[in-house]
């Protein structure tokens, strides 16, 4: 069953067109790749499934509804979590207060009482200890190491229990070491029912977390499968290596 | 030093402070004192007031005089078209005046913060100066460049000053409480959060534009408040003298010296600028020196506080620290967690 549906999705940038008529579908349960050569369209897709950009035509559903024309606020709601490209925290809140900023399905008492605030702390300080970064608890976000801001970004998302997340380059410019502990941890949730849909460059990180791999191209899918399937696509390796 | 004693220092201090408040007009009771202490607890209201939404949200609005003449020519209106004499009733129709505020900030809101950054600072003080023109030009409702007489009030000689300090007072207060609830609540996170960074904060659902709108209009309708008291203690209002650009600037740079974004801050700051500018017009009259020295002021906390008195000392504080503690720590790169954060579920 698809958790998210992306049916003839376009968005042009000027003269650009940066999605074409894209049509991919994420099963629930999954950690899909999705994989493309550099300005493929890949976080575009990301920009309009979150609703972070209006898309030109084309639906989104996620769990069967349309989640088109919905802002960022509204999709995360829903429970679309997401990361980007360059982790991004809040720099001059603690560690820990970055965990306590997201909001979702929040009455207006949860939002100013501070007795709902018990039970989230207590959350937050078990995430922290998961991503293995509790001993920085009470440091600003701004004074954390790249490594450290990547699994504050992904454990920010994750309060929130969100079904599906985005992940975009997790991998990015993280060392080795790091990047096994990010891989075990996004296994772990995926394994708890967290559906992932992660961007990456690293296809050693790809082909080892993903079970779905979908690639984009000038804004298309061209192919999607099992990482083996589309590691020897030929559409694939032209799109990488040819033309 | 523990947490709980830290607490414990804090609350004898303020507690100390709000005594003294309480007491000042017993202990100096000559009107020009008094005078001062009521124009230092507006100023200590306002800076508070724009400080929930310049503060925590990072949106800094040099338009908030306009709140302020609002405020006080809705008071002065209400007080003329109900017939209200002077005393103490006029006081009761002050928290009118807040609401009246209030819903003149949600349309100013509405468009302003559609923008951000620079463009934000440029649209309320645009908001600022069409306020001061139709305050001038609306001469039936406002009287115009003639001004707008509010009820005199009874009291005399050096009592005259008191009540309107106790409304001062009142309503700093007020503002200080919701600057504290909304710092402590998961809301005051939210605005923190879209000051840091307001496309993650939507990223992360806090609703930007809602949370935005609350924080301008709760900021506004407590301007609006202090206006109204304002026009009383003054009993005659012009549009140049209540929607003034300088009473703007003065919130935020009073803001800005004691700590933007902080609790305690904008009542630091206030303490510190409104009695020397005050000194500086008896000392110097009408020469408006005291603008020479808001200018120098304003420099020399960019220049060397850029965050204000507050957070540099804290900062001072933890470096000190740290070098006591043999830690080599980077000042400002530890922070206890919020107090909210700290504690279990307190009903």
């Amino acid at each position: 069953m698809s958790l998210l549906e992306i049916d003839h999705l376009s968005k042009r940038f000027g003269g650009v067109v940066a999605v074409d008529d894209c049509s991919l579908s994420v099963p629930a349960g999954s950690i899909t790749g999705l994989i493309g050569p550099n300005g493929s369209g890949k976080t575009t897709i990301f920009n309009l499934v979150t609703g972070f950009i209006a898309r030109d035509q084309g639906g989104i559903r996620f769990k069967s509804q349309s989640i088109a024309g919905l802002g960022p606020d509204r999709v995360f709601d829903r429970g679309i979590g997401r990361t980007f490209q360059l982790a991004r925290i809040f720099p001059r809140l603690t560690a820990l207060e970055n965990l306590l900023v997201p909001v979702r399905r929040s009455g207006l008492r949860a939002l100013f009482s501070r007795a709902a605030w018990g039970s989230e702390k207590a959350r937050a300080m078990e995430m922290l200890e998961f991503l293995e970064i509790a001993h920085v608890a009470g440091a600003l976000g701004g004074s954390l190491s790249y490594g450290q801001r990547k699994l504050l970004e992904l454990g920010a998302v994750m309060m929130s229990e969100p079904e599906l997340v985005l992940l975009d380059e997790p991998a990015g410019g993280v060392n080795p070491a790091l990047l096994e502990r990010i891989a075990d941890r996004l296994t772990r949730l995926n394994a708890r029912g967290t559906t992932f849909l992660i961007v990456e460059h690293n296809m050693g990180f790809v082909m080892k977390l993903c079970s779905e791999v979908i690639v984009v191209h000038r804004g298309r899918q061209i192919a999607n499968g099992n990482p083996e399937a589309v590691r020897t696509d030929p559409a694939v390796l032209d799109a990488y290596l040819g033309a | 030093m523990r947490l709980r004693d830290k607490r414990f220092l804090a609350g004898l201090a303020l507690l100390l402070i709000f005594i003294i408040a309480l007491v000042f007009p017993a202990i100096a009771p000559d009107s020009s004192t008094t005078n001062m202490g009521v124009f230092t607890l507006m100023y200590v209201g306002l800076a508070t007031a724009w400080n929930i939404m310049g503060g925590y949200t990072g949106y800094i609005s040099l338009g908030h005089a306009g709140f302020f003449g609002f405020g006080s020519y809705a008071l002065g209106l209400l007080l003329a078209k109900l017939g209200i004499q002077g005393g103490y009733t006029p006081f009761l129709f002050v928290p009118l005046a807040g609401i009246l505020t209030a819903l003149l900030a949600v349309v100013v809101g509405w468009f302003a913060l559609r923008t951000r950054a620079a463009t934000f600072v440029i649209v309320t003080i645009a908001f600022m100066f069409i306020l001061q023109l139709l305050a001038e030009n609306l001469v039936g409702l406002t009287g115009g460049g003639a001004g707008l007489g509010f009820p005199s009030p009874p009291w005399r000689g050096a009592f005259y000053n008191i009540p309107f300090y106790y409304a001062m007072l009142v309503l700093a207060l007020l503002g200080l409480g919701v600057s504290w609830w909304i710092r402590r609540s998961k809301f005051g996170l939210g605005l923190l959060a879209i000051r840091d960074d307001e496309d993650k904060a939507l990223a992360v659902g806090v609703p930007a534009g809602a949370f935005k709108l609350t924080a301008f209009v709760v900021s506004a309708a407590l301007v609006g408040m202090i206006g109204g008291v304002y026009g009383y203690y003054v009993t005659f209002i012009y549009p140049q003298f209540v929607v003034d650009p300088l009473i703007g600037i003065s919130m935020v740079l009073m803001v800005f010296l004691g700590g933007l974004g902080t609790l305690g801050g904008p009542v630091l700051g206030a303490l510190i600028l409104e009695p020397a500018q005050l000194w500086l017009a008896y000392q110097y009259g009408a020469s408006r020196l005291y603008l020479v020295f808001y200018a120098s002021i304003f420099l020399l906390v960019i220049l060397l506080m850029p965050r204000g008195i507050i957070p540099s000392v804290r900062d001072l504080l933890t470096r000190w620290r740290a070098r006591a503690g043999g830690s080599n720590g980077a000042p400002g790169a530890m922070r206890e967690p919020p107090a909210a954060a700290q504690e279990g579920a307190a009903p």
